[in-house]
């Protein structure tokens, strides 16, 4: 109980809510963060995604290097890229892009793939060029997986970025960090809540897009095994 | 890597103990998915609650599950029974996606055969749709042995040892060849557990090398 109640405290504390390390900047810094390394790995991986699942070409080096990705641990990443280029944002930024483009490539090329090939042949039989094809069918069609790409991307930099303050990226991370070198466990708790209300929160409007992305279609297959 | 070789027993002791880390949480994960996963595969309303509560404990990130659990469990605050308990959850809501598909991909027919052939509901159950659940099961159980060996490593933040460690000790001490022992470390083993899957995988249902059902690639 004295958990609860010290993290009620925590929270009713005007202190925790203002300043460079309150609350609201905290989570700003967070939601900034992760904005920004999903852009640019989107910038990076969707483009080269869909041209994967319309030409088909390097499917098996994407299938390959998305799956070792995901093997990758991904302190060991921060930790590393941290010692490399030293104190600053560029190594944990870094790595948050490269964590975040294998589900936003797989959710582009497999999002293409599940589009039924007689469509595609259809839309070129009618005289579309194949620029038309992958802007006014291909993309439409794919957009169930594309977004639910971007939702495992947005996912991952949010609990990463978490991690990430351990090499000094600022965010809801400190309080857990900082919380735990100053054995301030309602810190800690507290830290941990509004990152764990904030990944909820983020994966509930994803849900909400993938809903509107299926439209008035039938749903799309409910996984991406292939 | 002589590093490595200079401190071997250090990298064995994290090493046993990151493999046990990882598969407790991949067993339980296992067990407590595979009931579910066959009931959400028979009763249709429930499916779409029990994978949707499935995604959402999912998407809740590593590190702070670690920090609130011993809140909420009553555990030590630095007891590895919280990393256990939190990759469990997650193993058991990846699983339980695999397993609804793996028993949903069991023709209706070979059930209804296996019904007329005189199996109680309990045979049919273990005898057939086990086994023919097996692949789809086995590639789910594939990609939560990769993502468990990866997160175990997060543990090392709250002071649960394993190869993680090296990230965190390495870090502190601006010492870069400790960091490398532990990533290889951790890669190797998430190989070796695959490795071992597919060995099992093999033995147990030699059939699956020859007929490759689809959705077996994960």
């Amino acid at each position: 109980m004295s958990v609860v109640s010290d993290t009620v405290e925590w929270f009713s504390d005007g202190s925790h809510w203002s300043g460079d390390d309150g609350v609201p900047i905290r989570l700003l810094e967070h939601l900034g963060y992760s904005a920004l390394t999903v852009g640019v790995a989107a910038a990076v991986a969707i483009p080269l995604g869909l041209w994967i699942g319309h030409t088909g070409r390097m499917r098996g080096v994407a299938v390959s290097v998305t799956g070792a990705m995901r093997a990758m641990p991904t302190l060991g990443l921060l930790t590393w890229f941290a010692l490399i280029s030293g104190i600053g944002l560029t190594a944990p930024i870094l790595a948050l892009v490269i964590l975040a483009i294998p589900p936003l490539l797989a959710g582009a090329y497999s999002g293409l793939e599940s589009v039924d090939r007689q469509t595609i042949d259809a839309a070129r039989a009618m005289g579309m060029t194949e620029w038309q094809i992958l802007t006014r069918v291909e993309i439409p069609l794919a957009l169930p997986l594309l977004v639910g790409g971007i939702r495992s991307a947005v996912l991952q930099v949010v609990a990463t970025a978490t991690v990430a303050a351990y090499v000094g990226l600022g965010g809801l991370g400190r309080f857990i960090i900082d919380g735990q070198a100053l054995s301030d466990y309602p810190r800690m708790v507290s830290g941990s809540i509004l990152v764990i209300v904030l990944a909820l929160a983020l994966d509930a409007v994803f849900v909400g897009l993938q809903k509107i992305a299926v439209g008035g279609r039938a749903p799309a297959p409910a996984t991406s095994s292939t | 890597m002589n590093w490595a070789w200079e401190n071997r027993e250090q990298v064995i002791d994290l090493t046993l103990t990151h493999a046990w880390l990882s598969a407790v949480p991949m067993v339980l994960g296992f067990a407590i998915a595979l009931p579910i996963g066959w009931y959400a595969s028979r009763h249709r309303r429930l499916r779409g609650t029990l994978l949707s509560f499935g995604s959402i404990l999912y998407s809740i990130p590593s590190l702070p599950l670690f920090v609130i659990l011993p809140g909420i469990i009553g555990t030590g605050f630095l007891s590895p029974v919280n990393v256990v308990v939190a990759l469990t959850i997650y193993a058991a809501a990846i699983m339980v996606r695999s397993a609804t598909d793996a028993f949903s991909s069991v023709s209706p027919a070979v059930l209804d055969a296996a019904t007329a052939t005189g199996y109680s509901s309990r045979q049919r159950g273990v005898g057939v749709e086990l086994p023919l659940a097996g692949p789809v099961l086995l590639a789910g159980l594939r990609v939560v042995s990769v993502s468990t060996v990866s997160l175990v490593s997060v543990g090392a933040l709250i002071g649960v040892s394993n190869l993680g460690s090296f990230f965190t000790d390495g870090y502190r001490r601006d010492f870069m060849t400790e960091i490398l022992v532990g990533v290889v470390g951790i890669v190797v083993l998430a190989l070796v557990f695959d490795a071992l899957l597919v060995l099992a995988g093999r033995i147990l249902m030699p059939w699956a090398s020859l007929t490759r059902p689809a959705g077996v690639e994960a």
